[in-house]
């Protein structure tokens, strides 16, 4: 007996429409049969996972405020995914935005007045970008694969970020705890609501998503880089070079996540620590993904991907449910969704 | 006495082999003698590949035998071509570039043996056939050359008593040629027969000792090729001289649109070719064409001329007199410069792609369908429906995706898309290549009806009727030079055979040729 796997002749539209539907609902039931295993009373489990951070104000805000950035790192990776570009970097361009950005904000500890922000901000998607550029011209250049030097930055910039808080960065008045000084009250993104920790980053990161709709759907630029993923000698055909597709995409995720990066630093965090994130450059791939790289499609996903961090958090605290758990949780929530949109495109047969 | 003593080394009779309706192979018979070199020339899909891939059992005949020494074969496979004697070095060869040469040749054999044994037979091998080649060298480090030089060594190894060779010299320097030549030679008077592809006149009358000719899939002549002329033998790969229809028209005497001038371009793809010094010009109303075999460099000169490849320095191409070289697809479109290239797929258009998109994939600024960078959708309907009209593009409308158009309907879109464009100059790569007579016309028509209007267009062929139709002028490239330009009218097909098959390219020499 084997299995052959068949294109199906055309998915049919509901199926298409299901698909998302079906495969999130798989994922909670494999996670509480995953719970029920574990020794938990399953329906808890989920209630405290995926329902219980949905009751409050305060948690909603709590979720906006996780999913806000992944939706923008994610919108902005999806571009170069949609063209064939797999930036996996994305960790390493947010701390070096945080990076750049704090460390100016760190620079003007007495600075005054609306032009502080924009600047810090400014420089924190210049940071990112600096990080995007190196596998750029890796890339253009010498033809190196941004895969492996994306990564491998990452890694570079962390221990980057450690240095500095860990040494020349680090408060004096900080007790030797690894952390910089507070940023000044005009350097730090302050919340919108008062009992809330929403920033105006926060609008930002679910505003650029939809920006980013439009630009892929109907800007030339988007048409460009969806060529480029589609048919490369099209592209080139077209005169949409290989090389300027490489640096829009990169630069785009590099910056945003640059962004991202010293949204967090300036906004809930305050001042630079050596994890600016729990690997939000990481998950945002997933949400790409899960998002089926669309940008509007990212933003439930982001908002799904916190609330399996946060319901992580809850479930620990109230039921002690180990917090590898909401790692498991994100697997099957990446696991799902992909093989479904493979069975609704193919179909598996056996064959004697 | 042995009745099979005196049998050919390998006979066919009334091979046959179709592909759908298409016919590759119409009852071929070929006789192959031991110790002969026997040549098979023929022009592009004339069938020589699919000849010999039933011979090594890769392809199996629809009808006809294979007799291999006076018996016939029942089952056939390239595992039992292997066993028997047959040996076979494919033009493109695929090789492990990060694996030694002794490791590629045994992952090629079906008992490679312990491999110190098999090092030592290289070697042997290779010495005694001159064919240099170090056991433990990495194929990366190797040239070309060498790397063919595995595939022989490779085949030598199981005493082969009948090689084939396809194309074996399109990758090979002039030295390395003579080399394999000699190599050749060797085998050959130790009894193994060779069977030679190539389009390469000289070639074979220097090599070869019968010539079995193929045009259309069909024998069309055996002759000893030492008693022929690279002219009689082009004639006969051509089919008769002049027999086509030509146009006569005098080249127009307009102003020069698209100029090349001495434009070098390093291959892009590992089996690509060199352009060397290629020069051409095409005037205002002039339809201008490239004749040449596949694999010549009409890929890399299309490349260049669309912008798709840079040339070292603006002066290389001019487009209206103004030096274009190093501005790109885009810049030179906006010029007034559009093309069609070959590959249909993938290139022309993007497949999963509407046509309303496909047609704003080149169309976005000469048919003004950007405003602000943001795409005008309707606009761009619109362009794709009258590209659908004016053609007559079968489909149900702009938001078809380009795969699910026949080749021809396809070919139809995108020709209109570039015309409708209204270019100065056009660049045209197989315009009917695998595309029916009716829209064939249909894109023939439009062609001329364009340099009617003044566009100089430059068509890249493989198919010389269509070039003796539609051209004024033309000249062949072969290995990535250019011949010098003849008006259509002088030459007659059998001419442009010996250019193909890069007799020369001095125009007095081939009139002493045909003489």
């Amino acid at each position: 007996m084997r299995l052959r796997v068949e294109a199906r002749q055309a998915p049919s539209p509901m199926l298409n429409a299901l698909v998302p539907a079906l495969s999130v609902f798989a994922t909670f039931l494999a996670s509480g049969v995953l719970f029920a295993i574990m020794g938990y009373p399953a329906g808890r489990a989920l209630y405290a996972f995926f329902v219980a951070p949905l009751v409050t104000m305060n948690g909603w805000s709590e979720l906006a405020l996780k999913a806000g950035p992944l939706a923008m790192i994610a919108a902005g990776l999806a571009t170069g995914f949609r063209a064939g570009i797999w930036n996996i970097g994305a960790q390493g361009q947010l701390t070096m935005g945080a990076v750049a950005g704090g460390g100016v904000a760190l620079a003007l500890p007495d600075a005054q007045g609306a032009w502080v922000m924009p600047l810090v901000c400014s420089c924190g998607i210049a940071g990112g970008m600096a990080w995007g550029a190196v596998p750029a011209l890796l890339r253009t250049r010498l033809g190196v694969n941004e895969i492996l030097t994306s990564l491998m930055l990452t890694y570079v910039a962390t221990l980057l970020l450690a240095a500095l808080v860990f040494g020349p960065w680090k408060d004096p008045e900080g007790y030797s705890l690894p952390q910089s000084r507070m940023f000044s009250d005009s350097a730090t993104l302050a919340p919108i609501f008062a009992r809330a920790r929403l920033t105006a980053g926060t609008v930002i990161e679910f505003l650029v998503p939809v920006a980013l709709w439009f630009a892929m759907r109907h800007a030339l630029v988007g048409f460009s880089i969806r060529t480029a993923g589609a048919a490369p000698a099209a592209a080139g055909y077209a005169g949409f070079g290989e090389q300027r597709v490489v640096w829009i995409v990169l630069m785009a995720g590099s910056g945003l996540a640059g962004l991202a990066g010293i949204f967090e630093a300036a906004g809930p965090i305050g001042q630079l620590i050596p994890q600016i994130t729990p690997g939000y450059g990481f998950t945002a791939i997933i949400v790409a993904f899960l998002g089926r790289l669309n940008p509007l499609g990212i933003i439930p996903a982001a908002l799904l991907m916190a609330l399996s961090y946060i319901g992580g958090d809850t479930a620990q605290v109230s039921l002690g449910i180990p917090n590898g758990a909401a790692g498991v949780v994100q697997g099957l929530l990446l696991l799902f969704p992909l093989s479904a949109d493979f069975l609704a495109r193919n179909r598996v047969r056996v064959v004697a | 006495m042995d009745p099979q003593a005196n049998a050919p080394r390998l006979e066919l009779r009334g091979l046959t082999r179709r592909f759908g309706a298409a016919v590759a192979n119409q009852s071929v018979n070929l006789v192959v003698q031991p110790g002969e070199i026997h040549a098979l020339p023929g022009e592009n899909g004339a069938g020589k590949s699919t000849l010999v891939k039933m011979v090594y059992g890769v392809l199996r005949p629809d009808e006809g035998e294979i007799l291999w020494q006076g018996k016939r074969l029942a089952a056939h496979d390239p595992r039992i071509a292997r066993k028997i004697g047959i040996g076979m070095v494919f033009q493109h060869f695929s090789l492990f570039d990060a694996m030694t040469v002794l490791e590629n040749v045994a992952l090629g054999l079906d008992t490679p043996g312990p491999m110190p044994e098999l090092a030592a037979r290289i070697r042997e091998v290779s010495a005694a056939y001159g064919l240099p080649l170090d056991p433990a060298r990495e194929v990366h480090t190797l040239s070309v050359g060498e790397r063919q030089r595995i595939e022989i060594v490779r085949c030598l190894l199981q005493s082969p008593r009948l090689l084939i060779m396809d194309e074996p010299t399109s990758v090979l320097t002039p030295g390395e040629v003579e080399a394999l030549f000699e190599t050749l030679r060797r085998l050959a008077a130790q009894g193994c027969s060779i069977l030679y592809i190539s389009h390469k006149l000289d070639e074979i009358l220097a090599l070869c000792q019968t010539a079995t000719v193929l045009r259309a899939g069909r024998v069309v002549g055996t002759c000893d090729p030492r008693r022929e002329t690279a002219a009689s033998l082009a004639r006969m790969m051509m089919g008769g001289d002049g027999a086509r229809p030509t146009r006569n028209a005098p080249p127009p005497r307009g102003r020069h649109r698209l100029v090349l001038d001495a434009m070098n371009l390093a291959a892009g793809t590992p089996h690509g070719v060199d352009l060397r010094g290629v020069t051409l010009e095409v005037r205002a109303g002039e339809i201008f064409g490239i004749a040449g075999i596949a694999g010549n460099g009409q890929t890399e000169l299309f490349a260049a001329i669309s912008g798709e490849r840079l040339a070292a320095s603006p002066n290389h191409v001019l487009i209206d007199e103004l030096p274009c070289g190093r501005l790109g697809a885009a810049r030179r479109r906006a010029l007034g410069l559009c093309s069609v290239p070959e590959q249909r797929n993938g290139h022309a258009a993007v497949p999963i792609f509407s046509l309303s998109d496909n047609a704003l994939l080149t169309g976005y600024r000469r048919a003004n369908l950007v405003r602000n960078g943001i795409i005008r959708p309707g606009a761009a309907r619109r362009f794709a429906e009258r590209i659908i009209d004016s053609y007559r593009v079968r489909c149900t409308g702009p938001a078809d995706a380009a795969a699910t158009l026949s080749g021809g309907n396809l070919q139809k879109f995108i020709l209109g898309r570039e015309v409708l464009q209204n270019p100065g100059v056009l660049v045209v790569s197989q315009p009917t290549w695998g595309v029916d007579a009716g829209a064939g016309a249909q894109i023939h028509q439009a062609l001329l009806s364009l340099a009617e209007q003044g566009a100089a267009v430059l068509v890249i062929s493989q198919d010389l009727d269509e070039l003796m139709a539609l051209s004024h002028r033309l000249s062949v490239l072969h290995v990535g030079k250019l011949s010098a330009p003849h008006a259509t009218g002088e030459l007659t097909a059998a001419e442009i055979g010996l250019l193909m098959g890069g007799a020369s390219a001095e125009p007095t020499d081939i009139v002493a040729h045909a003489a």
